[in-house]
């Protein structure tokens, strides 16, 4: 930067006053904090697994054992046996999977319509859909569940699914949308030009480039109804139908002191979003900074 | 016509207008349906139910305000208020100035920063059961990891935890600021969008690395603090899993959280006429504290342009 200044003008700045050695010490601070912050977040994970790992008398021992000798992955098998775990993880993925279609589907082709068309009392519309974000769940929880009983949807999947094709969760229509207005919209009227009706706009122009916005759509979706715990735990009351969460939670209520068992099953249920976060990193951070700088 | 009157852009023809205004509302429909089924017409009910009694085998009877005057002097309302409310002031301010901090440290042009976040933001990624449980462990008094930490430590009556009453409802803050990544990558994601440029006037300018952070960072990053801050205000009151499965509200109800007993009055006791009262009390508050945050953000929230534009 001051390489074609006259060095000789200027006095040698003291050792502190250089860039570079600030920059050194600086960092000298700055890594162990983060690496420590790091550990200090991490250790609860690793107490996890390694409990997760342990046959059950050596869970009790005082000082706790980080690494079990004998390593017991047997716990992860006998998991499956103390209750019924493949069950509930194929109720969730129904749940999921089902949940998270409607969402993808509804939210992107309510998304399309406010970006895209025009219509009356449009932007009014959008303005309910933004503050229906504000309205706590509990307000509606009580109808809702009234309604669900008058349709005889309790202890059934429905009430966890059925909602997620009715808009697909208001954030949702919200991130597309932006996405959506992102795309120029020559390319609509040069397809319309081109013969295309709207749905064949919606169909071939938009959804094709817009694979990143619903993909972040479909993550969060997934995590949201991988884990979620409140709504199974008022809708599904017969085991038979319970979910991962609701399965873990019951088993914790039975075998509360079979620690090693519980700490196998927890960490199960924890990995699908773990495996989903690490092959869809980019788009998930991508999501998250969108939520974060829209405010 | 009409039509042709509110339609900004000009078409050869007014069908094609009308027939995009159809489909813009076809397109929207399951959202408008939606809209009414789940959200106006409960939000109606409830408002409705609150003013009853209504134990879901009989029809509500309709009492007047008598939901509202049994909660004011209810004191299991109360208490479950002041846990949840002790919960929020503690709990919100600590993780958004942590994770702040951290985003900041973070954001030094870090290597193996992809490493570093995903570290920071795996506790996010557990399931609310699954580290539920996992606390409960690691809080438990003999065996736990924490008590096994500050005997190594040379602490020799480490605190019961969940067990006390003193104690308990401190363990459930300490546990919330295991989730500080996730306002964390909010952050860091605000900061990596403020553009260079800023910083280097700034230097020009003779800026030193605090008035750096004072006139450039703080001003930029205040929207996203704002949106940090509502949104966690919001989820902290609505905090519900921690405490009905670490705790079931004790002991004594010291982590007796609102929603936990506005579960309880809705789907143990069937009270539900009760139960929407305690929701709409509930929405109140939330309100307030959004009105107010929103209200205090014109004296701190800077929205520049560029900012703006990127929405």
């Amino acid at each position: 930067m001051s390489v074609s200044r006259p060095a000789a003008y200027r006095p040698a700045p003291s050792l502190w006053a250089r860039k570079s050695v600030q920059r050194t010490v600086g960092r000298l601070v700055l890594y162990p904090v983060l690496v420590g912050g790091a550990v200090i977040l991490l250790l609860p994970l690793a107490w996890l697994l390694s409990s997760s790992l342990k046959p059950l008398g050596l869970i009790f021992v005082v000082p706790p054992q980080w690494i079990p000798s004998p390593i017991r992955w047997q716990n992860y098998v006998e998991v499956w046996q103390a209750i019924p775990m493949a069950l509930f993880a194929r109720n969730t993925i129904t749940i999921t999977f089902f949940a998270v279609l409607g969402t993808v589907a509804s939210a992107s082709i309510v998304a399309f319509g406010f970006a895209r068309l025009r219509f009356r009392m449009r932007d009014v519309l959008f303005l309910v859909l933004l503050s229906t974000m504000m309205i706590p769940g509990q307000v509606t929880l009580i109808p809702q569940y009234i309604l669900f009983r008058t349709l005889r949807w309790l202890n059934s999947f429905l009430p966890l699914i059925v909602p997620s094709y009715f808009g697909g969760g208001a954030f949702n229509v919200f991130l597309l949308r932006q996405f959506y207005m992102t795309l120029p919209l020559e390319l609509d009227d040069a397809a319309r030009i081109d013969g295309c009706s709207t749905f064949q706009i919606y169909r071939r122009i938009i959804l094709p480039q817009s694979k990143p916005a619903l993909g972040v759509v479909a993550i969060f979706g997934f995590m949201g109804h991988w884990n979620e715990f409140f709504a199974p735990l008022i809708y599904l009351n017969s085991t038979e139908k319970y979910t991962l969460a609701l399965g873990l939670n019951f088993f914790r209520s039975v075998e509360y002191s079979a620690w090693h068992l519980l700490m196998a099953a927890s960490l199960m249920t924890a990995l699908p979003c773990i495996v989903v976060y690490f092959l869809a990193q980019r788009y998930f951070i991508q999501g998250i900074v969108f939520t974060g700088i829209k405010g | 016509m009409q039509v042709a009157a509110w339609q900004p852009r000009v078409r050869g023809m007014s069908s094609s207008a009308r027939r995009e205004e159809l489909e813009g509302y076809l397109c929207i429909s399951p959202w408008l349906l939606g809209l009414l089924i789940f959200t106006i017409g409960p939000i109606l009910a409830s408002l409705y139910l609150s003013f009853t009694e209504y134990e879901v085998v009989k029809p509500p009877v309709f009492t007047g305000l008598a939901n509202y005057v049994m909660l004011a002097r209810d004191d299991l309302f109360w208490q479950s208020l002041k846990v949840t409310s002790i919960y929020t002031f503690v709990s919100v301010p600590l993780r958004i100035t942590l994770s702040f901090a951290i985003a900041l440290l973070m954001n030094q042009q870090v290597k193996f920063l992809g490493l570093f976040r995903t570290a920071y933001y795996m506790p996010n990624l557990v399931p609310a059961v699954a580290s539920a449980i996992l606390w409960v462990w690691i809080f438990q008094p003999q065996f736990g990891l924490l008590n096994g930490f500050l005997r190594g430590m040379g602490i020799e009556n480490p605190p019961p935890w969940l067990g006390s009453t003193k104690w308990a409802l401190p363990s459930l803050i300490l546990m919330s600021l295991w989730g500080v990544g996730g306002p964390m990558l909010i952050y860091l994601a605000g900061l990596q969008g403020i553009p260079t440029e800023m910083y280097e006037a700034a230097e020009i300018d003779g800026a030193g690395r605090v008035s750096r952070f004072r006139h450039v960072t703080l001003p930029q990053m205040s929207p996203v603090v704002f949106f940090n801050l509502i949104m966690s205000i919001i989820g902290s009151f609505q905090v519900f899993a921690a405490g009905y499965i670490m705790t079931g509200g004790g002991p004594r109800y010291a982590t007796y959280f609102y929603v936990l007993y506005l579960y309880n009055n809705a789907f143990s006791f069937f009270r539900m006429g009760y139960a929407s009262a305690l929701a709409w009390i509930l929405a109140i508050i939330i309100l307030f504290f959004t009105v107010l945050v929103f209200r205090s953000s014109a004296a701190w929230v800077y929205y520049s342009g560029e900012l703006k534009g990127r929405a």
